[in-house]
């Protein structure tokens, strides 16, 4: 085990893939020697050459398609798009040619070697182009994995997962945890389940489930809870698609109550999916109705960051009108 | 019927392969390094008031860029963008068009807005996201933008704004008028499919527009070479029949006449030009990197013998236009102006918190506005949580 932040477990994650399989590449905006803006691609190129990490030009629809070919190819490209506000023009990429590309051949072809990695998410004073979480937009498409890590262990063990799938992964990274976020990681390789959440802390009044960054935003709001008397139920999706209904389900059938926090704007985001699978699973088994508690629906705003955040703040108030409805 | 400006394909028996550089753009020059005029170089027709203006503005922004990327260092705004070496492309492109002529641009051409009349407290006002900026702080430092101005509303996003400009010069064309839209990129947004998009349609619908590209050798980390396999940006043109210049873009004279030429042939010819400004990024891409990660001091320095602002200093003063002591006179009076907006505009609250739905439509939706009401009553339960608003929802 060793001490690592969540930038340099994704960096180890990187590094066995590479040494495991020579097929695995690494590219993406200044991802070359200068080891991307984030530093997570640091010392690839030095270690695996040019040929394998390599800085692209800058053209985000490029750098999807580009991946999308080498991955039919069989090759296992991970691509990084610098910042998921920046994810836009490979829209088309990625919704149409990676999520469709094994179902409109039939199977003849496929990009399961693909991994998209993106950082995500707010609260770096990054205004509305620097602290986007589009998680939701992706979710509406059959066809692709989305992997959400919370801390840097679950960010080892998840990309690993993800990089070896036979399915591409959009995996998003919350990079307001990337160095505030330091945790005992293995530097052996290990796998975690794709598609599986997690339950964090058992409870029994309550379930507040999250992913990403917010569930450290979780655990602060049910500390307040706990001070109140309330046993909360804290679960990690760490995958949005596909995500895990039954480990939600039965968490809610035992507690009663369902609260989802999450960063997006309110509307369409993937709480919503969550709480109508839940109601119609559950519904006998509710006292109260699902609470989200949710950025507004509004562009990230900068001067008004921390209003528009769905903080612990306005979780543990969404608990407290979950228990008190 | 082929159109005037289609060529006809010829054909012929022999099999030509077209080299990969066939097409390969001299540099346009008439200030040398040392401030001196180039031997027969006819420069443009500039008067002393215009002259005087561009080198004020190009001080100015030098030191704003010193005293902000300082301001970002104490922690006092959360992000900057400098446009150090780069002064003499966007002021001297946006001196030689006119007022009325819009421009878009990306984030590194602070200088063609103050050329155009923003003012010290209207940049303070941004870079501190208070409730005077004209953006009600919804977006990052550097993201100026003024309708009284002509200047489009800076997007981060690389290269959204090439397609948008030729949309713009469209409608520019439509309603008859005599304007332009200028738009400003990098060598790096270059790469973006928006480029190649808003090309080919200009070209096609033959829109008023002056693509610029300060081509400062840099994307963030990314040096040129890297960039693109070609002899830069500005030869692209001619795959979409489009007109284009290569200048120095540390020489504003250069800068100037050529971005004259292409608004004549814009709005005379009635076709886009594609100006292509050697130039170098001698700041780090912002606050956030640093560049020695990925750069040498040497290289750096070679940059600096190219200063933009120190050759026009060296050609005013043998005009004998400027003096040695006026222009560091000038560079403390631009000092003090700053300080002392920078002061007053730290000080200066933050939006409304009711500001927190405005513009997302014309007017907000009801369910916008029931968050809202929740919100201001989660703040006043909250006041701690919230400094920059709770005083406004007591």
């Amino acid at each position: 085990m060793a001490k690592m932040n969540l930038l340099q477990a994704v960096n180890s994650a990187l590094d066995i893939a590479m040494a495991k399989n020579d097929k695995v590449c690494v590219f993406g905006e200044d991802v070359g020697h200068f080891g991307g803006v984030f530093r997570a691609t640091s010392g690839l190129q030095e270690k695996y050459g040019r040929a394998r990490c390599f800085n692209t030009p800058l053209v985000e629809q490029g750098i999807i398609g580009f991946a999308n070919g080498l991955a039919a190819q069989g090759s296992f490209p991970i691509a990084e798009i610098q910042f998921g506000d920046y994810i836009f023009p490979a829209f088309d990429q990625i919704v149409n040619e990676t999520a469709k590309f094994r179902y409109r051949s039939g199977n003849e072809f496929n990009v399961g070697g693909l991994t998209i990695r993106t950082p995500y998410g707010g609260g770096i004073h990054g205004g509305h182009y620097h602290s986007q979480s589009p998680e939701a937009y992706f979710a509406h498409t059959p066809g692709l994995k989305i992997v959400i890590p919370r801390n840097p262990y679950q960010a080892k063990g998840l990309l690993l997962s993800a990089i070896f799938d036979p399915n591409p992964v959009l995996f998003m990274e919350p990079k307001r945890l990337y160095r505030a976020a330091v945790g005992e990681v293995p530097e052996e390789e290990y796998m975690l389940p794709l598609g599986k959440a997690e339950v964090v802390k058992e409870g029994t009044d309550v379930t507040v489930v999250g992913w990403g960054a917010q569930v450290e935003v979780i655990e602060k709001a049910v500390a307040m809870a706990d001070k109140d008397g309330v046993s909360a139920e804290i679960i990690d999706l760490r995958s949005i698609l596909p995500w895990d209904v039954e480990t939600v389900a039965k968490s809610v059938m035992k507690t009663g109550r369902l609260v989802v926090s999450q960063e997006a704007p309110h509307t369409m985001a993937f709480g919503s999916e969550v709480a109508a699978t839940i109601q119609e699973k559950c519904f006998l088994y509710l006292e109260s109705p699902v609470m989200r508690a949710s950025g507004l629906d509004t562009p990230y705003p900068l001067a008004h960051e921390k209003e528009y955040f769905s903080d612990h703040l306005k979780t543990y108030e969404a608990i407290k009108r979950s228990l008190n409805y | 019927m082929t159109k005037e400006t289609t060529p006809t394909t010829k054909v012929t028996s022999t099999l030509t392969v077209i080299p990969a550089h066939a097409v390969n753009i001299p540099m346009f020059q008439l200030l040398k390094e040392d401030g001196t005029v180039h031997k027969g170089a006819v420069l443009p027709e500039v008067s002393k008031e215009l002259a005087l203006k561009m080198f004020s503005t190009m001080q100015f922004i030098r030191l704003l860029d010193e005293r902000m990327f300082a301001a970002q260092r104490q922690g006092r705004i959360s992000f900057y963008l400098s446009s150090l070496g780069e002064e003499a492309a966007s002021i001297g492109s946006a001196a030689a068009i006119e007022f009325e002529d819009m421009i878009m641009s990306q984030y590194r051409e602070q200088g063609a807005l103050a050329f155009r009349g923003f003012t010290v407290e209207d940049f303070m006002n941004q870079l501190f996201s208070n409730e005077r900026d004209l953006g009600k702080g919804r977006q990052m430092p550097v993201h100026y933008g003024s309708a009284a101005l002509n200047f489009m509303t800076i997007s981060s996003p690389l290269g959204t704004q090439i397609p948008q400009a030729a949309g713009y010069a469209y409608g520019q064309k439509l309603e008859g008028n005599k304007n332009c839209t200028l738009v400003y990129f990098g060598e790096g947004a270059a790469s973006e499919g928006d480029f190649h998009a808003g090309l080919n349609m200009a070209a096609v619908f033959k829109a008023p527009v002056i693509f610029f590209c300060r081509n400062n050798g840099y994307a963030i980390s990314t040096p040129a070479n890297e960039q693109y396999a070609g002899d830069g940006i500005a030869p692209r043109a001619t795959g979409y029949g489009m007109k284009a210049i290569r200048v120095d873009g540390n020489d504003i004279f250069a800068v100037y006449k050529a971005t004259q030429e292409a608004r004549r042939i814009a709005l005379e010819v009635g076709e886009p030009v594609l100006i292509e400004a050697m130039s170098y990024r001698m700041a780090g891409h912002s606050t956030s990197d640093d560049p020695s990660g990925y750069r040498t001091k040497e290289e750096e320095q070679q940059w600096h013998n190219k200063d933009p602002m120190l050759r026009f200093q060296k050609w005013l003063v043998a005009k004998g236009w400027m003096t040695e002591e006026l222009a560091a006179e000038q560079m403390e009076a631009h000092k003090k102006a700053v300080l002392e907006e920078l002061k007053k505009a730290e000080t200066i609250p933050a939006p409304h918190v009711d500001e927190i739905i405005t513009d997302v439509y014309d007017t907000p939706t009801d369910l916008q506005k029931e968050q809202l009401a929740a919100l201001k009553e989660h703040i006043r339960k909250y006041p701690e949580a919230y400094p920059a608003t709770a005083a406004g929802v007591k």
